[in-house]
């Protein structure tokens, strides 16, 4: 039976309210008063020197309040990045100065020169019209391989060249890994490009910044998946405000992710200009603006090689890996590549040796950073692509090889740093075998060939790594920040709770999925429990949402304090009741003594807490409230099995996805519906990638893909019902909940199976073309078939 | 600048606004109706759908002032009279076919008119239809049902949740 409230229960979401309605509340549906518009006239050159910026004649535009450029933010630090990766060497990566408006020279197509500040924001781009900015053109830098040639134009003249970092993972196996392959029976080799993407929230990014001249405040209202990591990064590194002077809020926030993570210029630029002309300063990004300065995702080109023995067991993997930077390092650019993706390439496979190469580099790109899964993608998509190549190669059965080398032993130690607490890979390729019905997958291939067509099937498995992260591990790895999560609960007198959680919801729901957990632990209804995020100056100093943390770190805090205010409450409720503290129980909302009938409710000991006339103040402080930080001991290992089939028009090139079945294993789970609504929109950002979506650069470092006219979003035409399942948990050993988080594995299990799936179709039409890049579009398709 | 008037959610509105004002910029800075949402600039994303004289339109590919005497319905107006979700609200909510809820409030007006033309539309009618509407949280999975659900429709044979 399915419960109707707790944890497990599918509890309607409560904030759907507010939004079908039309009274959410995000960043551009508030005005302040006096609030003037910023527009930004931005680099239309990939890379050129900025000999001048004349705003004279736009300065006297109707409406203009004041124009800024790169020469009035000399005095202020630069976009720091909150990571430091060390290289193979043992030496720093090299890390570039980062302006908040371009000086000296632009970088890249988008990259933000000069900053109009006008009474409207149409007045602003009429302005920003009247810039005469003189730019001599460089040439671009945009294939990363050309990047780190000698004699390729830098994108830093001050950096000894593009290569930001070579890091070599795990360095010390490297002689071991080589020895292996030269035993091998048999080496798979793959060279494959992980397309780079645009993360593409609905909501495009919006700041405005405040200041208050009475009290010295600053206040940034900002589309942020973690305020108070602007707040840190944006105060102590650009501009300088002590964080009690600076406080940062994200309200509702239309999808971040990702891309709401990082720091941006705009923030900085509206907190820093509404101090200079005293009005708050408010910037709304167009859909076009943010497809040039939103970071970007992926952008992977590598080699990866599989060492097999006589048996086909897995001895050994190799990587060689290019990894797009951009033009500047984006807040977590250097983590992605490295402990985000090198960390995972054991996948569900015990394969004993393991080296990962990877190169960063620099190109005149718009940054890239974390995008939806964030170097799990593009562990899995290279791993599980070669697993299916060798599989071919060796005229074994694709699910046979994997399950053969599958991981059965845990906890299991892998040879690229991490330890997987729990999994049950055979329980998930288990249940995906019996959900994509691979018996009836004859018939289903009869039938399109009978109409002309090609269908294929396709499978792979995922591990990620989520509930991000322990702090004294990735602190030793270079994050320049601790990854624990706060909660604060304050149980009012009457009995109502508000929780105040570090977490960020844009789009999971916590504001259900938390007061579930909370209201279960103390037997009282839901609806008593409130959930507020997204304003430092009631939360906690927090570290936000991504990584699939929200409820495997930021649940787990909120468990910690709730776990306090019990305990407080057992306290009280002994006095109430002139019992042992240790023979009361709470259940269903009530404490009473074991064994006997007497009890007090919930709602009884809180007003005791707070009208303390019959209380123990010597024993007790009144009052119910508590703060928990929870740092994980370790990562948690979501994993699964996919199975996506396609069919195939040999005419056109043409794929349809017909059937998409997904058996993951999340550990215990909270809120089915949910779950399940984080799968399906994964699933859709995977299967987008891998079939539709492509950022394109030409030579000279223009995009080409910087609307929704280029830029192929997913639509409900192009996509399947899904069929989802996460009856296999083997729950997380090492945080309370048991928990292990789902919001980034349908984006990263569904790439592989795709191409997978169209590689079999292909093959069964009798064209083995051994590998074909993302996206698998109709004319890749087509050109691949017919030469 | 120059004066318009017209009926939302069935009251008299009006203001003055520029010829280069954007229908969907005057119901969001004028009237402070911030439910019609903008996501893009290219009249893909379909955020901005609103009903004018009953048809749905992208209020972001239409001047304010090309709506003067219209009557205009937003997601603002959608409730029933108590405050109630009507039904296709209700719908989005029982099958969780919202997360960001940026899009949203597109979806349902699209939704509106697609069960005003077609009142038992199929999966397929419903998908097509909802071409103009660019969702990045749902995968659609859930649009679709609550859609095919608001209809009357039976969604049992859909996925669960």
């Amino acid at each position: 039976m399915p419960k109707d409230g707790g944890i497990g229960a599918s509890s309607k979401r409560r904030e759907d309210v507010r939004f079908l309605t039309g009274n959410g509340n995000y960043t551009d549906d508030m005005n302040l008063r006096g609030q003037a518009y910023v527009h930004f006239l931005r680099s239309d050159i990939a890379h050129g020197t900025l000999t001048s910026v004349n705003t004279e004649a736009a300065a006297k535009m109707p409406g203009v309040i004041q124009i800024f450029t790169g020469d009035d933010f000399e005095a202020v630090g630069g976009m720091p990045c909150g990571w430091q990766v060390t290289d193979k060497h043992g030496e720093a990566m090299q890390e570039p100065k980062h302006p908040v408006l371009a000086h000296g020279k632009v970088r890249h197509v988008g990259e933000p020169i000069a900053a109009v500040v006008a009474e409207s924001l149409a007045q602003a781009r009429d302005a920003a019209e009247a810039i005469e900015v003189d730019i001599a053109e460089l040439p671009a830098v945009v294939n990363m391989k050309d990047a780190v040639k000698d004699g390729a134009p830098k994108v830093h003249d001050d950096l000894t060249s593009n290569l930001c970092y070579d890091w070599g993972f795990v360095e010390e196996n490297k002689g071991a890994v080589d020895e292996a392959f030269e035993k091998a029976a048999h080496v798979t080799t793959l060279e494959l490009t992980n397309n780079r993407l645009v993360a593409n929230p609905m909501e495009p990014r919006v700041a405005i910044g405040d200041y208050n001249r009475s009290d010295g405040e600053h206040t940034l209202y900002t589309t942020s998946q973690n305020p108070h990591v602007i707040r840190l990064l944006m105060g102590a590194f650009v501009l300088g405000i002590p964080e009690h002077k600076l406080r940062v809020v994200a309200p509702d926030v239309g999808g971040g992710f990702g891309t709401k993570i990082f720091h941006y210029q705009e923030e900085a630029f509206c907190t820093f200009a509404a101090k200079a002309i005293n009005r708050p300063v408010k910037w709304t990004s167009t859909r076009s603006e943010a497809f040039i300065s939103d970071a970007h995702g992926r952008d992977h080109v590598t080699k990866i090689e599989l060492a097999l023995d006589a048996d086909n067991n897995f001895t050994a993997l190799r990587t060689d890996t290019y990894a797009n930077m951009g033009a500047y390092l984006s807040t977590f650019a250097p983590s992605v590549p490295t402990w985000l993706h090198g960390t995972l390439m054991a996948g569900n496979y015990k394969t004993p040796l393991i080296y990962v190469n990877v190169k960063a580099v620099f190109t005149n790109t718009v940054p890239v950073d974390a995008y939806r899964g964030a170097g799990r993608p593009e562990a899995t998509y290279q791993l599980e692509r070669l697993v299916d190549k060798a599989a071919h190669e060796l005229g074994v059965d694709p699910i046979k090889l994997r399950r053969q080398n599958f991981i059965t032993q845990f906890p299991y130690a892998t040879p690229v740093a991490v330890e997987y607490d729990t999994g049950d890979y055979v329980a998930t390729m288990d249940k995906l075998e019996e959900m994509a019905d691979l018996a009836g997958f004859a018939a289903r291939r009869k039938e399109s060939e009978s109409r002309g067509k090609l269908r294929g099937f396709g499978v792979n498995c995922y591990i990620e790594a989520c509930g991000i992260a322990p702090s004294n591990l990735v602190g030793q790895l270079g994050a320049r920040a601790g990854l624990y999560e706060s909660a604060t609960v304050r149980v009012n007198a009457t009995g109502g709770l508000v929780v105040m959680t570090g977490s960020h919801s844009h789009g999971q729901g916590h504001e259900t999925s938390f007061a579930q957990v909370v209201a279960e632990m103390i037997g009282i209804d839901e609806s008593m429990v409130d959930i507020v995020h997204g304003d430092t100056s009631k939360v906690p100093m927090g570290m936000g949402t991504y990584g699939s943390r929200s409820i495997a770190v930021g649940g787990s805090a909120m468990v910690r304090a709730t776990e306090k205010i019990i305990a407080k409450a057992k306290k009280i409720a002994s006095h109430l009741l002139e019992a042992s503290e240790g023979d009361i129980e709470l259940k269903d909302g009530a404490f009473s003594v074991a064994g006997t009938d007497k009890s007090v409710a919930w709602g009884d000991v809180t007003l005791a807490a707070y009208v303390p006339h019959n209380y123990p103040l010597d024993d007790i402080e009144p009052g119910l409230e508590e703060t928990a930080f929870y740092d994980p001991s370790n990562f948690t290992y979501p994993s699964g099995a996919y199975a996506c089939e396609v069919e195939l028009d040999p005419e056109t090139g043409q794929v349809t996805i017909e059937r998409f079945s997904a058996a993951d294993d999340f550990g215990n789970i909270i809120n089915p519906m949910i779950v399940t609504g984080q799968v399906h929109g994964g699933l859709a950002q995977g299967i987008g990638q891998a079939l539709l979506e492509n950022c394109a650069y030409d030579e000279d470092g223009q995009l080409l893909s910087a609307s929704y006219m280029d830029y192929a979003m997913p639509r409900a035409s192009d996509l399947p019902m899904y069929d989802v399942d996460h009856s296999c948990q083997t729950p997380c050993t090492h945080n309370p909940l048991g928990v292990k988080g789902c919001g980034e594995a349908g984006a990263i299990g569904s790439p592989p199976s795709v191409v997978n799936a169209v590689l079999d179709a292909m093959r069964s039409g009798g064209h083995d073309v051994g590998h074909i890049d993302m996206p698998v579009s109709p004319s890749r398709v087509w050109s691949a078939m017919h030469g | 600048m120059a004066q318009v008037k017209m009926t939302v959610n069935g009251k008299e509105a009006s203001g003055d606004v520029e010829g280069r004002t954007l229908l969907a910029q005057f119901l969001r800075d004028d009237l402070e109706l911030t439910g019609t949402h903008i996501g893009c600039d290219t009249s893909q994303c379909g955020a901005c759908v609103v009903h004018v004289n009953g048809e749905a339109v992208k209020a972001c590919t239409m001047f304010a002032i090309e709506a003067d005497g219209a009557e205009v319905a937003t997601i603002e107006g959608q409730a029933n009279a108590d405050g109630s979700l009507n039904v296709i609200q209700q719908a989005f909510q029982d099958h969780h076919g919202l997360q960001c809820g940026f899009c949203t409030p597109g979806m349902v007006m699209s939704a509106a008119a697609l069960l005003k033309d077609n009142p038992k539309p199929s999966e397929a009618e419903v998908r097509h239809y909802l071409d103009g509407n660019i969702c990045r949280c749902t995968g659609y999975h859930n649009i679709v049902k609550a859609i095919i659900a608001a209809s009357g429709q039976d969604v049992s044979a859909i996925a669960a949740e």
